[in-house]
């Protein structure tokens, strides 16, 4: 007879406290996909090897040269160390790995995990404007160099980095992080630390709120859900709406207030608000509940992974017809979503800040270089990263010759130059100034939504 | 909550429990025959997942060939698993609590394995005539995955009913949980009955993975951690080492957490989940069928 007596209920508390354990442990292996960084670019773009592969090399190796101090830089790059560099990035980059009078620049991305498609579009955009600006005579003469560090997508691991970067590579600015919920948890420690940080694709709320060193070239879902969810009320008259979205992650919950703002201003029922928790594969239940409800819309805050799912079981599995409009966050701005859910896509509409086909000069010379070198469209998260560069570029250049994470600070504050996104400048808030586009997934490729 | 969507609601958490179900009888099984929680279980259930994702993505394997092999691999890390963290603490009599942290360290080590052999990448299985099909039954939408799933679950379940109850494996096993030493005595090789245990219940937990993986379209080597907890809380609701308490405990989780979806609010799938296994613990601690053990099974 196994008996419960013989093994009292201490070992079922003890088995309930090394869960907690294991949960830490996985974590922890999680955290070990920090050094992978360059070796999953390199592998995801191996289109591009040839172009990509040099650059990340120095990236690695720039982690040990960086002792060598940033912040007396650009005034000794001399124009014949440039015009030589000027050939390739690869030349450009070791060029200032060896001498030191590169501008040093930390680059957090989340490169590999779940939600890793955003950040290989922000590395390899990224990676695209460094090669531009150096091949261009760089920052004042000095050339431009990121260096790049996973966070995985974990809050804790963002923290890590940030430290790295900040405390030993001592770099007066950070571009990232790829999350709100890593930006919410990392970036107190650049503020605290006087180093100026520009998200390129935060969108959440409570990030630029965080100091005077945290800045966005990102439209926020507060700037864009309002504007997407009264051009669906009027445009398709909706009338009954229901929501679901992530409860435990800053950004779905970001964008689940925003959309219900704007659906109570525009007089739209809400018949119920479903949420799951980040890392939640089973969406049958809500959606059964939702369209059993026979919404005419149904808002969706939720990141890559998770909207996934949500597509495919609503299209998919449960049948939802393609007349309940689908609309969506800026997680669901990505053409991984249509990668990974094909036609359960179509039909689905995202506000954004900018999209493919923008007839802005710079863009179009954009996307055609992206095209060169990567043999992929860029999404906005590529447009926004490149566009973080040139605004940073332009920053640290009329900081001065010692320029500090005080002064790019400062000079942010003044920016207003054209970008790949349009005519920017910041808000006194330091978010994108910028007014947001309608999209529309039609036969796989988002297109403008009117 | 309208009563129109019920019979969904419902289906939906039989397809859901079948797997909560299946993972669960592996974990009561070793639990039944050795007193010890294999902690390492959630982690052979990513690796079963796993394994079969790259016999059907890289090797181009059908899924029936893939579904045999990847239970066979699973089937085979469980013996390894049982000679690294279990057999050498069994020889040395080493306290309960022994074992149960040898198995944790088992299922960080195989998660790190898994992480580096897969990397941190959602894994999608390749499109076969199963993964987005669908049939109608009155109001019910139904994929042909989730009947695959419900089937295979089903027939692995009797499948393991019937080897514990009429095999001579069975009866080893049984006389095992009675008591090792007088199974010992009477001629019963316990190292080899075991062995055999951990063989089969690694097995159905590589193919629950593959269930879940393949239901859900997604493989990743952090994919056994929701469901580890929810597989202790299964087998306590169930009765510690009951398997047929597994299979209803199982059952019981997946409806109940589908229920407080519909009736309630999915913010409080969790909580109530977990105060229903409170409340069964209270008013009955060895849980709903805890008297009766393995030998009835």
């Amino acid at each position: 007879m196994i008996s419960i007596t013989r093994l009292p209920r201490r070992t079922v508390l003890g088995a309930l406290a090394t869960l907690a354990l294991t949960a830490c442990g996985g974590a922890v292996s999680g955290g070990a996909g920090s050094s992978t960084v360059t070796a999953s670019v390199a592998l995801t773009t191996a289109a591009a090897t040839t172009a990509s592969a040099p650059t990340s090399t120095s990236a690695a190796t720039s982690s040990s040269a960086a002792a060598v101090s940033t912040t007396t830089t650009s005034a000794a790059a001399t124009s014949a160390t440039v015009s030589s560099a000027a050939t390739s990035s690869a030349a450009t980059s070791s060029a200032a790995t060896a001498s030191g009078t590169g501008i040093k620049i930390g680059a957090v991305f989340t490169t590999t995990g779940a939600n890793a498609a955003y950040g290989l579009s922000q590395t390899n955009a990224t990676k695209l404007a460094v090669e531009d600006l150096n091949k261009a005579g760089g920052i004042g003469g000095a050339p431009l160099e990121l260096l790049y560090q996973d966070d995985a997508g974990d809050p804790k691991q963002a923290l890590t980095v940030y430290q790295t970067l900040i405390q030993s590579n001592k770099v007066p600015a950070i571009i990232g992080p790829t999350l709100s919920s890593s930006a919410v948890t990392a970036d107190p420690i650049a503020q605290q630390g006087k180093v100026a940080v520009l998200a390129v694709s935060n969108t959440g709320d409570g990030v630029t709120t965080i100091g005077d060193f945290i800045f966005r070239d990102s439209l926020s879902e507060a700037q864009v859900l309002p504007v997407t969810v009264k051009t669906v009320v009027d445009k398709l008259s909706v009338t009954k709406a229901a929501i679901i979205y992530g409860n435990d992650n800053a950004f779905t919950v970001s964008g689940y207030k925003a959309m219900k703002d704007a659906l109570t201003k525009n007089n739209v029922q809400i018949l119920t608000e479903e949420t799951f928790a980040s890392g939640d594969v089973d969406f049958s239940a809500q959606l059964t509940k939702i369209k059993g409800l026979n919404p005419q819309a149904i808002f969706v805050s939720a990141l890559l992974p998770e909207a996934t799912r949500i597509l495919d079981t609503a299209r998919n599995k449960l049948q939802i017809p393609v007349s309940v409009q689908i609309v969506g966050g800026n997680g669901l701005n990505t053409p991984q979503l249509i990668k990974n859910v094909g036609k359960a896509a179509e039909g689905v509409i995202v506000g954004a800040a900018w999209n493919i086909a923008s007839d802005v000069a710079l863009s179009k010379a954009f996307v055609a270089a992206y095209k060169a070198k990567y043999n992929a469209d860029p999404d906005q998260f590529a447009a926004q990263a490149y566009a973080g560069v040139s605004i940073l570029a332009d920053a640290v250049k009329r900081a001065g010759t010692n320029p500090t994470g005080d002064t790019i600070r400062q000079a942010l504050m003044t920016s207003k130059l054209e970008t790949v996104l349009g005519a920017f400048s910041f808000t006194s808030g330091r978010d994108a100034n910028q007014a947001p586009v309608i999209q529309i997934i039609k036969n796989s490729t988002f297109a403008i939504f009117s | 909550m309208l009563l129109k969507e019920l019979p969904q609601q419902v289906a939906n958490g039989i397809f859901q429990g079948a797997i909560y179900a299946l993972f669960a009888v592996g974990y009561a099984l070793i639990f039944g025959v050795l007193d010890v929680l294999n902690l390492a279980h959630a982690a052979i259930f990513t690796w079963g997942a796993l394994m079969a994702w790259w016999l059907m993505a890289v090797v181009l394997a059908p899924l029936p060939v893939a579904l045999l092999l990847a239970a066979l691999g699973a089937g085979l890390l469980g013996l390894v698993l049982d000679r690294l963290a279990f057999a050498p603490l069994r020889r040395r009599a080493a306290p309960h609590l022994s074992p149960l942290i040898s198995s944790l360290a088992m299922a960080t080590i195989l998660q790190g394995l898994a992480f580096g052999f897969f990397g941190a990448d959602v894994h999608t299985y390749p499109a076969t005539t199963l993964s987005s099909g669908v049939f109608t039954l009155g109001s019910v939408v139904i994929g042909w995955v989730q009947l695959l799933v419900l089937i295979v679950a089903v027939a692995l379940m009797l499948l393991l009913r019937w080897l514990i109850e009429a095999t001579r494996y069975g009866r080893a096993v049984r006389a095992i949980a009675e008591n090792p030493r007088a199974a010992q005595i009477l001629g019963i090789n316990v190292e080899r009955a075991i062995g055999q245990t951990f063989f089969l219940a690694s097995a159905l937990g590589g193919v629950a993975g593959v269930l879940y993986g393949l239901t859900f379209n997604s493989a990743v080597f952090s994919m056994g951690e929701p469901v580890e907890l929810r597989g202790l809380a299964i087998i306590i609701l169930g009765g510690m080492g009951s398997i047929p308490g597994a299979v209803i405990g199982g059952f019981a989780l997946a409806l109940v957490e589908v229920f407080s979806v519909s009736f309630l609010a999915s913010q409080y799938r969790d909580a109530i989940a977990f105060a229903v296994l409170f409340l069964v613990l209270v008013l009955r601690p060895t849980g709903l069928l805890g008297r009766y053990r393995l030998r009835e099974a």
